[in-house]
């Protein structure tokens, strides 16, 4: 079992709100710390993955059981985040 | 060697804060986007609910659009301070419960706090002179710049050259003669500058990216204003309004009625709320009670709950109510006939 430093109940909440909770809760994160979101709004296993991607974060993995949506990310995962320049 | 300018730019998922953007980050500034969410947001929620639409691709927009532009994004949870916004609009209301102009002006006030925790330059948005009939005319864009205190760190790429200089074109941070001077409610300018720039595929939400220009939902809204002491809300009453019909056949209380599978598994997330009621004779929505009851009102909310039931035709149907502690019982009613749903019910 992969070791995980905080879970997050975003059951019954719909995006963006799983996505703004789980920005918040990572916000207090260090780099390398596992988040695990479950969720039950199918909207999160496009919004989560997104909003890791363009601020960094790696999605290690969606498990959907029961019509509930686990998601595992690492903090910082994907190194920087990436730049903004053109 | 310069310093590095950054600014924030307003996302709001459509072509605009999209286009704004990216001629922006063309000019060698660093942008990071920001999106707030009021509950009234369209993007996500209604296809998350409905069965139907669970198999249609879904996305946020905003989080589309950033990725896309290879920026970082930053969702704001507003709900509670919006409810200043929407209650007491200083401009009042546009063609429905719309705040437009002060929910322009609330939005750019909250980017101007965030560039100033965050050590940030300028605001950006994707507005253009004459575009929404409210908050994007040219005597009521300098509204937001004075109301949001923003003042001139605030920059509409695509409208720069028919408004006075800002902050960032006067201090050379970016140059005016880059910026555009689109106007109108033709599309066409920036369709050309998103074919320039190679956009192939953006979204273009019609009649904005807020159920409260939706007339429907307006009405909704305000039939619970009115029916209830006091017009502060909750999410969870905001939310409801986008789910299932809304019938009030008596002052005192409404029924919101699943129209589908789908709906009727959202509401079971309320029951512990509302007084609630099923069909147990026959398949049927769920359906949830709104409001302060008698018996007697009890009884015609089960006439009516049976009458959208495949029982509907039958002589009889047993519901199953269930009240807020989670006792149960069993009501046998006759359906009220199509005839005896007035219209006017109908929220």
């Amino acid at each position: 079992m992969v070791r995980v430093d905080k879970e997050l109940d975003a059951r019954r909440i719909l995006c963006p709100l799983p996505v703004i909770r789980a920005q918040d809760a990572i916000a207090g994160m260090q780099a390398g710390e596992r988040l695990r979101v479950v969720a039950t709004d199918p909207g999160v296993k496009n919004d989560i993955p997104a909003w890791c991607r363009i601020n960094g974060h790696r999605v290690e993995s969606i498990i959907e059981e029961n019509d509930e949506i686990t998601i595992t990310i690492e903090v910082d995962g994907l190194g920087t985040a990436p730049s903004s320049q053109h | 060697m310069n310093k590095q300018r950054k600014a924030i730019s307003l996302i709001s998922g459509g072509l605009d804060s999209m286009l704004a953007t990216r001629v922006i980050l063309e000019q060698g500034v660093h942008v990071e986007g920001i999106n707030f969410f009021t509950g009234f947001c369209v993007e996500g929620h209604t296809h998350a609910i409905r069965k139907k639409d669970r198999k249609k691709p879904k996305r946020n927009n905003a989080l589309w659009v950033a990725e896309q532009l290879g920026i970082k994004l930053h969702i704001v949870d507003v709900i509670e301070e919006y409810k200043e916004v929407l209650l007491n609009p200083k401009h009042g209301y546009g063609q429905n419960m719309n705040p437009c102009l002060d929910c322009k002006g609330f939005m750019v006030r909250k980017a101007y706090e965030w560039i100033r925790q965050h050590d940030f330059d300028f605001i950006i948005t994707g507005e253009v002179v004459g575009q929404r009939p409210m908050s994007q005319r040219r005597d009521t864009m300098p509204v937001i710049q004075r109301e949001s205190g923003a003042g001139d760190r605030l920059l509409r790429p695509l409208c720069a050259r028919l408004l006075p200089e800002t902050l960032p074109e006067r201090e050379g941070w970016v140059d005016r003669g880059k910026l555009y001077d689109f106007s109108g409610r033709t599309r066409k300018p920036q369709m050309a500058l998103a074919e320039q720039f190679g956009f192939r595929e953006y979204a273009t939400p019609a009649g904005g990216c807020c159920f409260l220009t939706d007339k429907a939902y307006s009405d909704k809204l305000v039939d619970m204003w009115r029916h209830r002491p006091s017009r502060d809300y909750q999410l969870d009453d905001i939310m409801l309004l986008k789910v299932g019909r809304h019938l009030r056949p008596r002052p005192n209380f409404k029924l919101i009625i699943a129209r589908e599978e789908g709906e009727s598994k959202f509401l079971e997330g309320y029951r512990k709320q509302y007084l609630h009621m099923h069909s147990r004779s026959h398949p049927g929505p769920l359906v949830l009670i709104d409001g302060d009851v008698s018996e007697n009102d009890i009884e015609l909310a089960a006439r009516i709950a049976a009458r959208f039931g495949q029982g509907r035709e039958a002589k009889e149907v047993a519901l199953e109510l269930t009240d807020l502690q989670g006792e149960s019982r069993t009501l046998r009613v006759s359906p009220l006939k199509q005839e005896e749903i007035a219209a006017e019910w109908y929220v």
